[in-house]
Parts: structure tokens; C-alpha cells; sequence
């Protein structure tokens, strides 16, 4: 190991002095078996367990939560690094701290130090909150399509339900990037009254056709796969990985901008045998996009896929809350609002974030939108650390 | 932004220059060596960068809600919330700039002007800024009328190009004024919209729009505008209202 790896392995580990160290999820009980809940599209769901992290501590006077939503493939391991990793098999966690760790932590943008942060899991997905792996009370089998369909708004519910259970009454800030930045518009629209400053990254109050598009290509490529057993996957020897893999692949390109990815990978040859004979991995691009598939597919399951996916299609703040009007809803928000949008990022376009900002500004409340120039496209909520860090350790001090 | 009818553009003719007033290149000529005489005389006078704000400041009631169009880094609405307690929204068209107003604490939208204020709904802000801004932008007069409809009242500040000292730059050197309030090269300036005083007061005599009151800079020194002020103003403000009086 060269001198200077060794310093940031050191740095960068889980006892490095701005990291929030190890951690270990909790999980809580939020809805009991013989209270099933009734959700948006008209099913049911009991009992429902929500896995949740926190870092930092909670005030005395409960006013220092910074509540953190997260994405589609995310989960509640915001930062640090999982202590769990031999229990819970999410034996990926060992090689990385959670997705948002040059954020979140002791001084920090989000400061732990300052700020007590939750992230839960959402309902629907495979990382210790109640999704279509879990078991079915009622059959004794894991759910598969018979679960239910959620939406953003089911998952936003359940976050004042975890909140409640905390005895939490209001979020100094709730705060997500795409998805998780849908759940926190949509939480500073269900609660105004609990929220206290919203911030949207890399997300508007819909997805766009093109984004629509992408997801069905996605769920096409799971449906398809013969493996896939109509969702009931779960005890054969294969689910349909090469199909949540195609459907990886996909959604990374999504997340990259043209101008990203001639940067980083051009037209280069993975072997410079100069061979151009097969359709095996011969661009770095295909087995970047290779790789990813792959990786994904051992870490995430594809009925959970299908499901959150859709909730992101069906999510439209302005036809749940204003009856099409972007800005009729937007006069529910009490909450001071941040929104962020990225030039280079094709799935949720500067032009429809910076709607939805103009939506807030145009009932009266104090907006800021700011649109970053960078390369990295829909990924650069993730990637651009130290400006979306400036813009979040500002907003959330004033 | 709705299109507008443009009156067809009136052009200064050779003729109409010939027809000046008995004297009164004359005259002029005469008041601008006066200035400059007596400006070589005088200790240089102090910058005084932000004399609008203090102006500014004072012209805003308390509580009020304020538009800043073009806010930069949020220096002037800061000190607004700060002293005012004013319900404060900037616009911005620079990134950089845009994070200064979020350290700040002042929230801003990136926006460029020229699109209009679509979103922003009729007379949404007791008073709207346009503070240095003006020159700077492709289409000024529809961002005044913008300011004009968003607002109950605009501020307008600018630098004069009927200053002295940027006459003298441009009659003596023949080139274009680099001074202490236009300090850039021409091919460098982002001032592409450069105006005078009277031209402010033509616009507002054109356009039903009253000025309620002025400020000017005359030797780094802030004080009411007076008229005749045209060659002596480094810098205007105005406040302006929709309407007669």
C-alpha cells in the first residue's frame, strides 16, 4: 500500500474523526399485525417493521432533527460504517461507509455534532423495512406481488408514524436527493405543520415522460427474465438477476451526462489486445455498466425494484395536493424550501426543479433555488460534495 | 414575458442636433472643463461603494416585502432582513453568487431576468430592487415593467453616462470611459445597456411611471437629486411608482 492510500484508508475509515464510526440500525414496529394499515392505492399492509439509522443526539428539546429521505437503490445507512455486516449479510457495507457519508457527519455539512439525523428505510424496499421479501403472516411465505402497491405519500406516512414513535412533534429539516427528494417535498406538503425547512435535490414534483420511460424499461427487463417466477423467486437456487442487472444498467445510465461519461471512460478498450471479434466486455463503459449490474443485483431485490419504481411513476405532488395545480399545492408549505437542481442531469431536468421552485416562490414563501453546474448528471447530488455540502450546511444554519 | 408594441425608434437626427438650444453646446462644454478644473483642485473623494444600501435601507418600511432582482451575494438583503425584518427574495442569474446569498441566510432563486418574473404573481412585493443591475441587461425596459407589476414600488440605481468625467473619457481620449463607477474595458464590460439620467426620466415620463424620489453620488457623496444633476451624478436612484401622482 502506497504512503499516501494508507492515509486515507485511515482517514476515511469509521475512526476517522468526522466520521460517525460504526453503526447499527434499529428497527421498530411502526404498524402491528392486527391494526393493518389501509394505503393510497387501497390495500392493506400489517404488521410493518421500519429499519431506521440515527446519528448525533437528540436535544432535550427535540428541535434539532435532521430527518434524511433516500433514494430508489437507497437505504437507511446514511454514514459510517455497519457494525451488523455478519448478522444482517449486507456484506458490500464492508468495503464502503454508508451513500451519504461525505455529508453526514461530526462537522460535517449535515453536523452531527448539531443535528440529530434519522433515515428509515421506506415501505416496499429490502433493507430491514417491511417490502414483498418479507414474510406474509398469513401465508408463512415471503409476500412477492402480493404485496401491496405504495406510494411516496405511504412512505411519508410511515415517517410520522416513526417520528411519533420518537416523540418527535417537528424536523428542523427534512432532506433528500431524487427519490428522497420527492419524499421530502411530499412530507413538507403532508406535515406542514412538522417541518421546518425542506430541501429537494436533483428532484421535482413529478416524473417526467422520459422518466417514465426508463422505468419501464426496467421493469420490463425484471418481468422478463425467466427467473423471475412471477415475483416468487425467493426460495430457488436464481432470481431474475440478469434481469434487476439490465435494469442497473439502465438506471446508471440515467444518472451519468454524455459529457460524464466521455470523461470517464471515452471510447477506451478494457484489454488493448486490439481484438475486435465478440460482443464480450471490450468498452470500459460496458464493463463499468457490467460491473454495476452485477454488484446491484447481489444487494438488491428485484419485486422491491418493481415497487419502488412505480411509486416513483405514480408520485405527482400536484395532482395529490392542488388538483393539478403545482402551485395550489404549494400553498400547504410552511416550510422554508431549498431546492437544487444539476445542469447535466437528464432525469429530473434543471427546467422541472426549478418549476417546482417557482410553484413555492409564487405563494409567498421564501424559496431558494440554485442550480450547480456540473458534469456528473443526476448522480452529482451524490458526487458533488463539497457544493451541495456549502448550499446544505448554510441553509440548514439560517 | 407578453410582447409589447415598440414605438417606432425616433432617431436623432443631424438636423434636430443643429438645433440645440442658442449656446447650448456652448454651455455645456464650458460647465464640463468647470468640473474638471475644480475636480483636480478637490482631495479624492471616498468610493463610498455602497451609498444605495444606506438609502435603501431607509426608504423600506419595516416588515415590508422585498424583491431584489439581481440581489449578487445578498449583502443588501441580509442588512434588510437584519434591520428591517423584511420578508426578502433574491434573484440571481450567477451560481457563486447564489451560494454567497444561501451562507447568508437570504433566499434566492437562479434565475436570468431577462425571462421575466412569470412565477412571481401582481404587486407580490411592497417594493422591488434593481440595484446596479439595470445596465447589465439585454431587455431593461421589459424588467422595468416587470418591476413595476411584481412591485408597489421599485428602487432604480445606476451609473450615469452623462457623468462629466465620462463624457471628458469619451470627447478627449475618444475612447470609451473606464472611471472609478464604469471600471472595466469595453471589451470586458458587462454594462451593455448604459444609460443616463435623463434618459431614466424619459423612460418614466414615456411609460406613466412616477418618480417618487432621487438620490445621487457627486463626489463619493450621496445627496437628494437636484435638477441639473445630469453631468454631476456618478451614480442614481430613484424610487418610482406605477401612475400619476
Amino acid at each position: 500500500m502506497a504512503p499516501k492510500d494508507k492515509e486515507n484508508a485511515r482517514n476515511d475509515g469509521p475512526e476517522a474523526l468526522d466520521s460517525v464510526g460504526w453503526t447499527s440500525a434499529h428497527t421498530r414496529r411502526l404498524v402491528s399485525a392486527d391494526a393493518p394499515i389501509e394505503l393510497e392505492l387501497g390495500g392493506t399492509v400489517g404488521p410493518v417493521d421500519v429499519e431506521y439509522e440515527t446519528y448525533g443526539t437528540l436535544s432535550s428539546r427535540k428541535d434539532n432533527v435532521v430527518f434524511v429521505a433516500h433514494a430508489l437503490s437507497g437505504d437507511a445507512h446514511v454514514a459510517g460504517w455497519d457494525r451488523d455486516t455478519a448478522k444482517n449479510g449486507r456484506v458490500w457495507r464492508q468495503r464502503k461507509p454508508g451513500w451519504w457519508d461525505a455529508i453526514v457527519g461530526p462537522g460535517k455539512a449535515i453536523d452531527t455534532n448539531r443535528y440529530f439525523v434519522i433515515c428509515p428505510n421506506v415501505l416496499g424496499s429490502c433493507y430491514g423495512t417491511t417490502g414483498p421479501g418479507s414474510l406474509d403472516e398469513k401465508t408463512g411465505k415471503p409476500y412477492g406481488l402480493d404485496f401491496p402497491m405504495v406510494t411516496v405519500g405511504d412512505w411519508v406516512a410511515m415517517h410520522g408514524r416513526l417520528l411519533d414513535a420518537l416523540g418527535i412533534a417537528r424536523v428542523h429539516a427534512v432532506v433528500g436527493g431524487s427519490l428522497g427528494g420527492q419524499q421530502a417535498l411530499e412530507m413538507a406538503l403532508a406535515f406542514p405543520d412538522r417541518v421546518e425547512r425542506a430541501v429537494v435535490l436533483a428532484a421535482s414534483a413529478r416524473l417526467s415522460a422520459q422518466g417514465l420511460a426508463f422505468n419501464a424499461v426496467a421493469r420490463y427487463c425484471i418481468l422478463n427474465d425467466p427467473n423471475f417466477a412471477s415475483g416468487n423467486y425467493y426460495d430457488r437456487a436464481s432470481g431474475p438477476d440478469n434481469g434487476l442487472a439490465a435494469a442497473r444498467m439502465l438506471a446508471h445510465i440515467t444518472y451519468l451526462s454524455d459529457e460524464g461519461m466521455h470523461q470517464k471512460f471515452g471510447r477506451r478498450l478494457q484489454t488493448d489486445d486490439g481484438k475486435k471479434a465478440g460482443f464480450g466486455i471490450e468498452f470500459a463503459v460496458e464493463s463499468y455498466l457490467d460491473y454495476q449490474g452485477r454488484a446491484f443485483a447481489e444487494r438488491f431485490d428485484a419485486n422491491a425494484y418493481l415497487y419502488i419504481t412505480r411509486a416513483m411513476d405514480y408520485y405527482d405532488a400536484a395532482a395529490r395536493w392542488g388538483e393539478g395545480s403545482l402551485v395550489d399545492a404549494c400553498r400547504r408549505v410552511r416550510a422554508r424550501a431549498l431546492v437544487v437542481s444539476f445542469d447535466s442531469d437528464w432525469l429530473y431536468p434543471p427546467g422541472d426543479c426549478k418549476d417546482l421552485a417557482l410553484a413555492l416562490a409564487k405563494t409567498d414563501r421564501p424559496v431558494t433555488y440554485a442550480n450547480v453546474p456540473s458534469r456528473y448528471g443526476h448522480d452529482s447530488f451524490l458526487v458533488e460534495t463539497q457544493k451541495v455540502g456549502r448550499l446544505l450546511r448554510s441553509f440548514l444554519a439560517h | 414575458m407578453t410582447p409589447q408594441p415598440r414605438p417606432a425608434h425616433k432617431l436623432v437626427t443631424d438636423r434636430e442636433l443643429d438645433h440645440l438650444p442658442e449656446g447650448e453646446l456652448e454651455h455645456r462644454v464650458t460647465q464640463i472643463i468647470a468640473l474638471m478644473k475644480a475636480r483636480r483642485q478637490r482631495p479624492a473623494a471616498d468610493e463610498s461603494p455602497r451609498w444605495q444600501e444606506e438609502i435603501i435601507a431607509k426608504e423600506i418600511p419595516m416588515g415590508a416585502s422585498v424583491l431584489d432582482l439581481g440581489c449578487g451575494d445578498g449583502f443588501l438583503l441580509e442588512r434588510l432582513i437584519r434591520e428591517r425584518n423584511v420578508r426578502a427574495q433574491g434573484v440571481e442569474i450567477d451560481p457563486d453568487q447564489v451560494y454567497s446569498c444561501v451562507d447568508r441566510g437570504v433566499p434566492v432563486i437562479q434565475a436570468d431576468l431577462s425571462a421575466g418574473l412569470l412565477w412571481c404573481p401582481d404587486k407580490a412585493f411592497d417594493v422591488v430592487v434593481l440595484e446596479e443591475t439595470l445596465q447589465t441587461l439585454q431587455n431593461p425596459r421589459d424588467v422595468l415593467e416587470e418591476m413595476l407589476r411584481v412591485g408597489k414600488r421599485g428602487i432604480v440605481s445606476f451609473p450615469n453616462f452623462a457623468h462629466f468625467r465620462v463624457v471628458v473619457d469619451l470627447v478627449a481620449r475618444g475612447r470609451m470611459p473606464v472611471t472609478p463607477r464604469l471600471p472595466f474595458y469595453w471589451y470586458e464590460s458587462a454594462n451593455i445597456h448604459l444609460l443616463t439620467l435623463r434618459d431614466l426620466c424619459d423612460w418614466a415620463e414615456g411609460s406613466g411611471v412616477r418618480i417618487v424620489s432621487g438620490h445621487v453620488l457627486v463626489e463619493g457623496v450621496p445627496r437628494e437629486l437636484q435638477p441639473d444633476d445630469d453631468l454631476v451624478a456618478e451614480e442614481v436612484l430613484v424610487v418610482v411608482e406605477r401612475g400619476g401622482p
